[in-house]
């Protein structure tokens, strides 16, 4: 149960990262599977983020002007947040490119079922 | 300024700015996208063969961008392996985009050509990206953009594309999410991103479980971007449906790239004491790899379709090239990173040779080549294709024998006479579905033939210049880097086979 607890941001990337595995993997709509894409991307974004935060109030680091002694326990770490702005940035594009491609499905076959568009492609053979 | 100080961001830096451009320049002057396009990628092959001549001379090079200290900013380090593969990318990408031309025109309306050679530069960018970084997050935002070229690139194909190309953005996206959580590991222990930082730093946290899973998110990750076998679905479908000019770049490319990320992860950034002792990864590999040989082979059996033939043989060499690795010893080694380059070579001969074919034919069905007297039609192309058909068997004077040699010898010094056994098998059954081809092309024709009057004649239609050349470049590659695989062993090869083997 600590151990639950003590680490609880981790349990909850899991989690969401794992719902948005199942959407992606399971189900048989495209767009239900580009939403579960961006619940297991978004874990992950979750993920590095909580490692950053500190115990004790650290806050976000902007130092003050003429503030010499600087104690890292008072700020949070900003690489995991630089890093996932990058990874953001390469989510979104990901998306759009899925998105678009969920377009150019739909407009050939008039649906966005996977198994009826599997149909659709058997009995075009 | 030197240039060929900063030639290692040049070679990235160059084809994005082109590729923005080409965008632009394309609502101008269509005509010059292709020119423009052709003449950016010269350039970068002979900036990379730059590279390696001063690594050869130098050693290792250390680019520092923006003139920061490596662990605090990104830092670019070329050593043998990095040079080799960025000039096997370059070069192939090179000859490809020469060879587009034709084949491009016909598959694609023309005001999306700019689009094309746009998105094509991109993917080269993302591949060269790659190789030369020496970041581990810099590897995931590289290997995503050259995914992301890929998708768009493989969307254009043929009636099935967009779903194939969907399919392989669902699986490319778990790749790349497991190696950035690989990746938020190592951060979260070691506090550094910088591949010579984490490897100083690593060995002492070895027998921490959040290291064994980020080892393991790594593997898993590029194993789903290098289709490795049981994560292989994508491929086929992916690459089958692809214009002929993107089949060739990707499927020559993409995967060679993602087992360079492999080994400089399993033996650069870990000891590579580490997948042998301490998590039997090379254990699992290498029966992975094996699975992967036999089932890449035995399924391609199957195929009618030769481009989803020589997928499934892709499939078969991507666990050659894995096994290689996995097997752990220097000859092996050397195996392997020689089949990176002349699978480079043999994929994108055989895939320029089929769209030379479906370019003058239409169709890619292997039993339609019975009545087309492929043969006579286009000699040339077909000699070609004789050639790289004798080097995937792996016939002596060609590239495909040598690396297989030494791929089968180092199974033989580590007396895995299983693994031996597999790469033989599979030499054989290539051996089966090449000659069935070959047979189709030159005998069953001339057999059909003897009980005809022979009063048709057959119009000679070969393949045009612009894919001629390409075809044959490549195909004279595949000769050359045969008789020449001495020196590239002994030059560059045996530098890359890290410590400890």
């Amino acid at each position: 149960m600590e151990l639950i607890i003590a680490k609880y941001n981790y349990w909850i990337y899991i989690m969401l990262m794992m719902i948005g595995f199942y959407a992606m993997i399971a189900k048989k709509n495209l767009v239900k599977k580009l939403v579960g894409m961006n619940i297991f991307q978004t874990a992950i974004i979750l993920f590095f983020v909580s490692t950053a935060s500190k115990k004790g109030g650290a806050t976000i680091p902007i130092i003050h002007k003429g503030q010499e002694i600087i104690n890292p326990a008072h700020y949070m770490n900003p690489l995991p947040h630089v890093l996932m702005l990058t990874a953001i940035v390469v989510m979104v594009s990901t998306f759009g490119v899925a998105l678009a491609l969920a377009i150019m499905i739909y407009k050939k076959y008039k649906t966005l079922e996977e198994d009826e568009i599997i149909e659709i492609l058997r009995n075009r053979r | 300024m030197n240039i060929a100080e900063h030639a290692p961001i040049l070679i990235i830096v160059l084809p994005l700015i082109v590729s923005l451009l080409n965008t632009a320049v394309g609502l101008w002057k269509r005509d010059l996208c292709y020119p423009i396009a052709v003449a950016t990628l010269g350039v970068v092959v002979l900036l990379s063969f730059n590279i390696m001549g001063s690594v050869i001379d130098a050693g290792k090079i250390h680019y520092r961008l923006g003139g920061w200290a490596p662990p605090w900013g990104i830092e670019y380090v070329i050593d043998h392996l990095n040079a080799f593969i960025a000039i096997i990318v370059s070069f192939i990408s090179f000859i490809v985009a020469i060879y587009s031309k034709r084949s491009i025109e016909q598959e694609l309306t023309k005001s999306k050509i700019p689009y094309f050679y746009s998105i094509y530069l991109l993917l080269t960018t993302g591949l060269l990206g790659i190789t030369v970084t020496g970041d581990v997050f810099n590897i995931y935002v590289f290997l995503e953009i050259t995914s992301l070229a890929a998708y768009a690139l493989i969307a254009i194909g043929d009636d099935r594309a967009a779903m194939a190309s969907f399919n392989y953005v669902i699986m490319g996206t778990i790749g790349a999410c497991f190696y950035l959580l690989g990746v938020g590991y190592l951060y979260i222990m070691t506090g550094t991103l910088n591949m010579a930082d984490l490897s100083r730093l690593l060995p002492g946290l070895y027998n921490s479980t959040v290291i064994l899973a980020a080892f393991a998110f790594f593997v898993v990750g590029i194993a789903i971007k290098i289709a490795f076998f049981p994560l292989h679905r994508w491929l086929p479908d992916a690459y089958t449906h692809a214009p002929s000019t993107v089949s060739a770049l990707v499927a020559s490319t993409m995967t060679k790239v993602g087992a360079y990320v492999m080994i400089r992860i399993m033996f650069t950034v870990f000891e590579p004491r580490f997948s042998t002792e301490i998590l039997p990864m090379s254990e699992i590999l290498g029966w992975a790899a094996f699975a992967a040989i036999i089932a890449g082979s035995v399924i391609a059996l199957g195929q009618t379709d030769i481009k989803r033939m020589i997928s499934y043989i892709l499939v078969a060499e991507v666990g050659y090239i894995v096994m290689g690795v996995s097997i752990g010893n220097r000859t092996a080694f050397t195996g392997a990173v020689l089949h990176i380059l002349n699978d480079a070579f043999m994929m994108a001969c055989l895939f320029l040779v089929i769209g030379a074919v479906v370019y003058r034919t239409g169709t890619r069905n292997i039993n339609d080549f019975n009545g087309l007297e492929l043969n006579k039609k286009m000699p040339l192309t077909m000699a070609a294709f004789t050639a790289v058909a004798l080097s995937m068997i792996g016939v002596p004077p060609t590239a495909g024998f040598f690396s297989k040699w030494y791929l089968v010898l180092g199974a033989v010094v580590a007396q895995k006479w299983i693994f031996a056994a597999a790469l033989i098998f599979s030499s054989l059954v290539n051996a089966i579905l090449f000659f069935r081809i070959l047979e189709k092309i030159y005998f069953r024709a001339a057999a059909e033939h003897s009980y005809d009057d022979g009063h048709e004649t057959i119009v000679r239609n070969e393949a045009p210049v612009s894919m001629l050349v390409p075809i044959y470049v490549m195909a004279a590659g595949i000769l050359v880097l045969g008789f020449y695989s001495g020196d590239i062993i002994s030059k560059v090869i045996q530098f890359t086979v890290p410590e400890g083997f």
